[in-house]
């Protein structure tokens, strides 16, 4: 009963962090949290379904701004939350239509998903103009989208009560837990086996009667979901959305915090968010360009030294000097 | 009349740009199935070569003859360094070759700093009616077609180009044969960024110069080679010409923003339709 405990131990240290640490440090982590649902939604379809894709960082971004344009329009942020999960989840599921029902090549499709991220860049920065908006709601152009509500608490018959950062962190550390929890099941459950299946031979598993792109297509959206909740959570978070979460850093954040805490773990992708944002705030935003030059080598050392992630090899190292035996193979992609 | 004319010569410009831009990955994507992230990134640093040599007095000539030798240059050093490694491997490949671009962007940067560089476009204007065209922009149409004309000669009449799709084929068959594989990979590699360099190196002028120049092309060269198909120089064209077609006319009607978005929703749709590409569509067909 190990999984119980650790469990227990999660939801204990999410439960007592906010006595330890300083209010700068809870509104710190809080945003890290929602960063690891991210990185959570890509090894989902990537370490899962073997399918890597480069657009968490656009359904991200399109949670986010659905957040935005509903929350300033109807006031309520419960609704504006799952608006932004169905906004991405439904653009997650059209472009899955698109690819797997159209058996592109996985290879493709990365470069699919990284083509519409980029469009969206793009096309996010021209809105500038005031006559860019969504009822209430201007989009801003490359000054991003301002006054965007900050996540309440909606109890029909009461007033909205905003929540205060320590609550924040409490409702983003829930859910995390919750989109963990969850996600384990579904990858341990029969869904998630012939998941496993088509990773390892999609031909064969097709023979033994199974849809794959249908499988496919779901997981993908549920992915994309997730991100889209991130997204919500992040833009209630900060106030605040602009083009730049679709950029090609922001793309390769998601990716370098799942190659760093390793594929088809689940919970290494939170270790590698909180790893990998910890040291970048540790070594000081002073300079973008040069985070983006450190952040570029980071990526090229891991994929030729560390192919199956960091922090892999790390238990790998101990396991061997400890004289353990050694873990499973891994799956062949 | 002349505003029909004007267009149509919008038009081939746009196709003409689009096929020169993407033949580089053409080479190396859809040759080799190398899938180069940082290919954007070759044409950058193509463009930035030609800024250095006329800052240097030299005239635009000289820059973009040069800026083919140095992205190949380039080419042959990331390709012993890192991409050698990585053969076979695809999806480890993008991640580098991914790295590669954000490094080589952060780098730039830091050196030439993050603003526009304008080169000045030489061969002035001409006439037509009650417009003027740019004599520059004729070049760059003759240029497209010429280093199409020059790289379906080199690979479908040398030695070079036999040998080079024999070991895309069958690196174990060339190998057998007295051919060293790598070393093809390696010259491939190189000439397919040096078609990168010489691209950006033509377009430096027109779009201006600036570290994070290779975005703005990186999703459009992409979906060209991706809806090009097996076929590879033949389906980048035509692919080139059905996209460059479908971004122009909407931008004409619209903004070219607004092209972008439907030049790509027609290609993920062209991509549902016919998954192996356009030129795959012509092999079932045969």
């Amino acid at each position: 009963m190990t999984a119980w405990a650790l469990w227990a131990v999660a939801v204990a240290v999410v439960a007592a962090l906010p006595a330890v640490l300083s209010p700068f440090q809870i509104v710190q982590l809080t945003v890290f949290m929602i960063y690891s649902l991210l990185a959570l939604s890509l090894d989902l379809i990537w370490g899962f379904g073997g399918i890597l894709s480069f657009g968490q960082a656009a359904f991200f971004g399109v949670g986010g701004y659905v957040y935005g344009i509903v929350g300033i329009n109807s006031g309520s942020t419960t609704l504006a939350l799952i608006a932004g999960v169905a906004g991405a989840a439904g653009l997650a599921a059209l472009l899955g239509y698109f690819t797997f029902y159209g058996r592109v090549g996985s290879m493709y499709f990365a470069v699919i998903t990284l083509t519409v991220t980029l469009i969206l860049h793009q096309v996010m920065g021209t809105t500038a103009d005031p006559r860019y908006a969504v009822g209430q709601a201007r989009l801003g152009g490359y000054n991003g989208m301002t006054n965007i509500p900050s996540l309440a608490l909606e109890v029909p018959g009461r007033a909205p009560l905003t929540l205060d950062p320590v609550q924040l962190f409490y409702v983003v550390g829930g859910l995390l837990l919750l989109v963990l929890a969850l996600t384990r099941a579904l990858v341990r459950g029969s869904f998630g086996r012939v998941l496993a299946a088509i990773r390892e031979d999609e031909l064969r598993t097709e023979l033994l009667g199974y849809d794959p792109r249908w499988r496919k297509l779901v997981t993908f959206a549920i992915s994309g979901s997730i991100a889209g909740l991130a997204g919500g959570l992040f833009a209630g978070w900060g106030n605040f959305m602009n083009p730049q979460v679709f950029s090609m850093f922001q793309s390769a954040l998601v990716v370098i915090w799942v190659m760093v805490g390793g594929r088809s773990t689940l919970y290494g992708a939170v270790v590698g968010t909180l790893v990998v944002q910890s040291l970048t705030n540790y070594l000081g935003t002073a300079s973008v360009t040069y985070t983006t030059v450190a952040l570029g080598t980071a990526l090229v050392v891991i994929v030729l030294l560390f192919p199956r992630g960091l922090v892999p090899a790390i238990e790998g190292a101990v396991r061997r000097v400890s004289g353990r035996r050694p873990p499973a193979p891994e799956f062949a992609r | 009349m002349d505003f029909v004319a004007v267009t149509a010569f919008g038009i081939v410009y746009t196709i003409a740009t689009l096929i020169l831009l993407a033949l580089g990955l053409a080479v190396i994507f859809g040759m080799m199935g190398v899938i180069n992230l940082a290919q954007a990134e070759f044409l950058m640093v193509g463009a930035y070569t030609v800024l250095i040599v006329t800052a240097h007095g030299a005239s635009v000539w000289v820059g973009i003859a040069v800026a083919p030798v140095v992205v190949g240059l380039l080419g042959l050093v990331i390709e012993r360094t890192i991409i050698r490694f990585l053969y076979g491997r695809i999806l480890d490949t993008m991640l580098a070759t991914w790295g590669l671009s954000l490094g080589l962007v952060g780098l730039v940067t830091l050196v030439f700093g993050p603003t526009t560089e304008g080169i000045a476009t030489p061969l002035g204007h001409v006439t037509v009616g009650e417009y003027r065209l740019s004599v520059y922009s004729v070049f760059v149409i003759l240029m497209a077609f010429a280093v199409l004309g020059l790289t379906y000669g080199l690979f479908n009449y040398t030695r070079f180009g036999l040998v080079a799709r024999a070991t895309m084929q069958n690196p174990n068959m060339v190998s057998a044969l007295g051919v060293n594989p790598a070393r093809v990979y390696m010259g491939t590699f190189a000439f397919g960024a040096a078609l990168a360099g010489l691209g950006g190196g033509v377009m430096a002028p027109l779009t201006g110069v600036v570290p994070t120049l290779g975005l703005a092309f990186i999703a459009k060269i992409f979906i060209t080679v991706i809806v090009g198909g097996p076929v590879i120089l033949l389906g980048t064209t035509t692919a080139g010409v059905v996209l460059g077609l479908v971004e122009s006319l909407v931008s004409y009607g619209s903004t070219p923003i607004y092209g972008q978005v439907a030049m790509l929703a027609f290609a993920i749709i062209l991509l549902r339709l016919l998954p192996q590409g356009i030129s795959g569509f012509w092999r079932r067909g045969v």
